[in-house]
């Protein structure tokens, strides 16, 4: 067991040890980055691209102008809610796959208690919808979770198995129950205003560059609010410290006393709560309706925001911020050069392999300075 | 029951069946195949790129078999030899197939939803099935055979076992996964070629989840070649039946459905017990 730690430390003291961990941590992630980077500009190069311009492009659109600070930070928000929850199923050593089919219900169970209680005032409505997204997502990742403590079942088949459940759910729903008469596309009727929260770019702060039209709105303040909710349970909580330690190993933390049954349910709880979230991002601060299958992928790419920021909230949303910045680009190198946006998609799933790949390497590296050391493995 | 749904049940059935024999022969092995998915879409897409530049679908078919094994190749050095995290690496695999088949598509053809048509197999085939069909009903047999009457196949299934036993028996558990899953990416691929021939064009992300429903019917199947080809045929029967459903008022997402939820109940213990191999998903010790 730790000591307890001094309760009040010197502002340097935190940050001497936030940088030494941060650098420990980092390496893998950095190199990974790095050589999906390389592969990318390999890509490009084998279409008579240049990459350098390419990328310059890219940068240039995504970070030089409002509009792509925007979309940045819109596909940054969706994609801290899903990464937070990837890590913290991971910190409990359960693979999420599900945030796809979590998001969905989630949203979808937003909008419908937007549409069904218009007349509330916004300081209720609100609240409530948020609850309502946090627990549809919950409850839908609830039952892998239950499966897995219960049955034994490996969460990673269920997950996935329930994300095409909820695609055909929500599907259902959304054609069948709520559509908007008349509409050709699939989605429900608008949500009242009471329910929809500012965009980033109507926030009255003086010099805002963000324009009022960009995607990009106040979920980005809760997602990194509940990113640091997440990391105080998991640090200061009795229940985080439950989550760890089944992470680390259940059996050990079975014999030690920990009720790893209702902690593997709770994390999974928790992390389809965070899930269901991204849909506050989606359809109360966007789209303000529920569009059928809207997500287009950032469950599955919080599993690779999640591994890069090595499933630590902080490092979760500095992933996401650097995917936001990916996705953005991708559309700027779409419009202003030959060069397809699918080399985006490429790098990141590339960014995943060489995470995976970079631990092991890093891992023998180790191994052999420990063997050169006098030390066994 | 109407010959003709049975009929369209086993031609949908057959790309589910490709990909779900491989699914069998590598998690037999103990690498969890989340990335059936990426080697279908693979051997789709190399099969619609083979048969439109050569004109013969059966290069169509080889190149499909080619794209595979090299993505099971890929799948193997990240699962296998770095002995990465093997759901990671599948989810990777799969996220990487879909983001390079548009890549390609979008500068070999450039469109980035389909490729223009190419003359498949000739409507008809041999005796109602095109000859990937009868292909892939051989195929279970053989895999049966391949699994339990072959020497590959005990140390496959040693391999997924007890891998540290194996070793000490003088099996390379390396070598033996590494074989599996590049088999498994073969079989995937002519799965997909089946897929591409059929609609004699690759239509962006045209898997659309079957190497889910394939990894499926390997687990109802427990993980037996005969058992998942039944699940498979089984799930092609339902999709077969979609439009009957529909006129009795089953909406088409419910019978979409059906193979995932089958398959969560089936795992729950409720049909049998359902027993993986004992290393499934473990990642080969790192003491050598």
């Amino acid at each position: 067991m730790n000591a307890p730690r001094p309760v009040s430390p010197r502002p340097t003291r935190i940050g001497a040890r936030l940088l030494a961990a941060a650098g420990a941590r980092l390496g893998p992630s950095l190199a990974a980055v790095a050589g999906a980077a390389v592969f990318g500009a390999l890509l490009v190069l084998l279409i008579g691209e240049n990459p350098f311009t390419a990328a310059a492009v890219a940068v240039r659109g995504v970070l030089g102008t409002p509009d792509g600070v925007g979309a940045v930070l819109f596909d940054a928000t969706a994609l801290i809610f899903t990464g937070l929850s990837v890590a913290f199923a991971f910190r409990a050593g359960l693979f999420n796959i599900g945030a796809e089919g979590q998001l969905l219900v989630g949203a979808l169970s937003a909008t419908v208690v937007a549409l069904a209680l218009p007349g509330l005032s916004r300081f209720v409505l609100v609240p409530l919808c948020v609850i309502a997204a946090a627990a549809g997502g919950a409850a839908w990742a609830t039952i892998p979770g239950i499966l897995r403590a219960k049955f034994g079942v490996h969460e990673v088949i269920n997950t996935i198995m329930m994300n095409f459940i909820a695609s055909g759910l929500t599907g259902y729903l959304t054609v069948h129950v709520l559509k908007d008469p008349g509409q050709m596309i699939p989605h429900t009727p608008t949500i009242p205003e009471a329910a929809r929260i500012a965009r980033l770019g109507d926030l009255p702060v003086p010099g805002n560059p963000i324009p009022t039209s960009s995607p990009a709105n106040a979920a980005l303040l809760l997602a990194l609010a509940v990113a640091a909710l997440a990391a105080w349970i998991l640090a200061r909580t009795p229940f985080g410290f439950r989550v760890r330690a089944v992470g680390q190993g259940e059996t050990a933390a079975r014999t030690a006393g920990v009720p790893t049954g209702r902690v593997l349910v709770g994390a999974m709880a928790l992390a389809g709560a965070f899930a269901g979230l991204a849909g506050v991002n989606e359809v109360m601060g966007f789209r303000y309706r529920y569009l059928d299958n809207f997500t287009s992928g950032i469950g599955f790419l919080g599993i690779a925001v999640a591994l890069l920021g090595r499933a630590r909230p902080a490092g979760v949303v500095a992933a996401a911020l650097l995917f936001g910045v990916l996705n953005a680009g991708a559309v700027e190198i779409d419009l202003f050069t030959e060069v397809p946006r699918e080399v985006i998609l490429v790098m990141q799933a590339g960014i995943l392999l060489f995470v995976v790949a970079a631990d092991e390497i890093a891992r023998r590296i180790r191994r052999r300075g420990w063997r050169a050391g006098g030390g066994g493995a | 029951m109407d010959v003709e749904i049975l009929l369209s049940a086993v031609r949908l059935a057959t790309p589910l069946l490709f990909a779900a024999l491989g699914g069998v022969i590598s998690e037999r092995s103990g690498v969890v195949n989340i990335a059936l998915e990426g080697k279908l879409l693979a051997g789709a897409f190399a099969a619609a790129a083979f048969t439109h530049a050569t004109g013969n679908p059966w290069f169509g078919v080889a190149g499909a078999i080619g794209a595979g094994m090299a993505i099971g190749a890929l799948h193997a050095l990240g699962s296998v030899w770095l002995r990465g995290d093997q759901i990671v690496v599948g989810v990777a695999i799969n996220l990487l197939v879909v983001g390079l088949t548009q890549f390609l598509m979008g500068v070999m053809y450039g469109s980035n939803a389909n490729t223009p048509l190419f003359r498949g197999f000739p409507p008809g085939g041999f005796l109602w099935f095109p000859p990937l069909v009868w292909g892939a009903l051989l195929a279970v047999p053989a895999v049966h055979v391949l699994l339990s009457k072959t020497r590959f196949g005990l140390r496959l299934r040693a391999t997924g076992e007890h891998p540290e036993a194996a070793e000490s028996l003088g099996v390379n558990p390396l070598r033996v996964r590494i074989a599996a899953v590049i088999l498994a990416g073969a079989l995937a691929g002519i799965g997909g070629a089946y897929l591409a021939l059929e609609t004699s064009q690759f239509v962006k992300n045209m898997s659309a989840g079957r190497g889910f429903i394939a990894l499926a019917g390997v687990f109802v199947g427990k993980w037996r070649p005969w058992g998942a080809a039944g699940a498979c045929l089984f799930f092609g029967l339902a999709e077969a039946s979609q439009i009957r459903l529909q006129g009795l008022g089953v909406p088409t997402q419910f019978v979409q459905m059906i193979p995932y939820v089958l398959t969560m109940v089936a795992l729950a213990g409720f049909v049998g017990r359902s027993r993986p191999p004992a290393s499934l998903g473990v990642p080969l010790s790192r003491e050598r």
